[in-house]
């Protein structure tokens, strides 16, 4: 039984799986519509979530499956007190498989410490986001044929960004690839994230300026920068602007650039963006649906990992 | 010059770096054991020019792991009939096991009933060790 909690549980060859299948399911849907007749998934959030649960619970409906969970911790026992452990235990008597979001980082490692069933992590607080990182690297792969020797750019807010902090590491398993991290110095990466890359020997650049850096990006992952991140209002209003992504600033940057962003999206992306063909975000929510349903696939064993781990 | 008897049966916990011997003897529970024990501080040595020693007239269990972690360059001599019947030399572990918790508020090991906190050597020539739950660095 495997479990997902990190990209990293993920060699490359398994991650490359995942992306074949995944667009093999775009392209042949059919084929895969009843495969998971008679299981279920469960989705246990904790925490509001728009696109992350109804995608798992879409997936899950589109091979032929049920969902059963929770949308809230309110509507669980956790406001009873039950423990994580207790639940994923309890749940595994009811389901297959099961996704979780939870506000306390490490959560979906104690839970598959104590589950009868896969889990999938939906999210932990800020660490990390992994299916939201598979559906970045089937974007990126879709689009531009690759994973290896692209130059990266990650913008806005990177210290609590995990969706960031997932892609990054994957990236990194990948050769040949640059990373560009631009944001307010108040919201640089962690410190681990710079020592995996360096770790790694991945070759990277930090800076406060996207306008500096976007002419030599092939992807440029947005993310929100919040007001309430900065520890004063002056420094908010001198970079708020720098992080908005719009016209003007795109005038730079190279014709074939892929614009990401996990979403929600407030107004780091000028509306007038969205009409350009290098912006990606909405087709990156497709993505994340046919991702979710290669991974279910693969951890319910009813399409078998080819590939040794690497 | 101080003179401290040389032991027949138990441990010496020997090259401890000057000011550390309180520790472990306090992490260890030392002053529970009604045995003798003796701490020597600032006892010379060659290796380090001084160093602290512990010498407990006693076998005991000890957490070998944890005694790596206070102090690697640590060496554990097991006396038998007085003369030293085995020497373990001590290094930074892979990991701990409930002997530090994790600090970071946003950890589950805030919230989670009896969980085993668990730290992961991250990098050993700084003796960094990262939560394997939050990977926050412990500091």
């Amino acid at each position: 039984m495997r479990h997902v909690i990190e990209p990293t549980d993920l060699s490359i060859n398994e991650l490359d799986e995942l992306i074949a299948l995944a667009e093999d399911i775009r392209l042949n849907p059919v084929k895969y519509a009843d495969c998971c007749k008679g299981k279920i998934l469960a989705a246990l959030f904790y925490e509001a979530s728009t696109r992350t649960r109804l995608s798992f619970e879409s997936a899950m409906l589109s091979l032929g499956g049920s969902v059963i969970g929770f949308a809230s911790a309110d509507a669980s026992s956790a406001v009873k007190g039950e423990s994580v452990a207790d639940t994923v235990r309890t749940v595994s008597n009811y389901a297959d498989i099961c996704a979780i979001r939870h506000p306390k980082e490490g959560s979906a490692l104690v839970a598959s410490q104590y589950s009868g069933i896969p889990v999938i992590n939906a999210g932990d607080g800020g660490h990390e986001h992994p299916t939201q990182t598979l559906t970045d690297l089937l974007t990126i792969h879709t689009i531009k044929r690759t994973l290896s020797g692209l130059t990266i750019g990650f913008c806005g807010d990177l210290k609590f960004g995990r969706t960031v902090h997932s892609l990054v590491k994957a990236l990194s398993l990948y050769p040949n690839n640059r990373f560009l991290l631009v944001s307010p110095n108040e919201l640089r990466a962690p410190d681990y994230i710079r020592a995996t890359l360096a770790n790694r020997g991945c070759e990277y650049q930090e800076g406060e300026l996207l306008d500096t850096h976007i002419r030599h990006m092939d992807v440029l992952y947005m993310t929100r920068v919040q007001r309430e991140r900065f520890f004063n209002e002056e420094d908010y209003l001198r970079l708020k602007d720098s992080y908005i992504l719009n016209m003007a600033k795109l005038v730079n940057a190279k014709s074939d650039l892929s614009i990401l962003h996990p979403l929600p999206r407030v107004n780091e992306i000028s509306m007038e963006v969205d009409g350009d063909p290098r912006a990606q975000y909405f087709n990156q929510v497709r993505f994340g649906k046919l991702i979710r349903m290669a991974l279910i696939l693969k951890l319910l064993e009813i399409v078998e990992w080819r590939g040794g781990r690497c | 010059m101080l003179s401290i008897d040389s032991i027949k049966k138990g441990v010496v916990i020997d090259h401890i770096k000057v000011g550390g011997a309180m520790q472990i003897y306090q992490h260890l529970n030392l002053d529970k054991l009604d045995c003798s024990v003796a701490i020597i501080k600032n006892a010379k040595s060659g290796k380090l020019g001084k160093k602290d020693i512990i010498k407990i007239e006693d076998r005991i269990d000890m957490d070998l792991d944890a005694l790596g972690y206070i102090d690697p360059d640590i060496t554990v001599n097991i006396i038998e009939d007085g003369a030293i019947t085995s020497k373990l030399k001590l290094s930074l572990p892979d990991k701990l096991i409930n002997i530090i918790t994790c600090k970071n508020p946003r950890c589950i090991t805030s919230i989670e009933r009896e969980i085993v906190h668990v730290f992961k050597l991250w990098d050993s020539r700084e003796k960094i060790y990262r939560c394997a739950y939050c990977e926050q660095e412990y500091k």
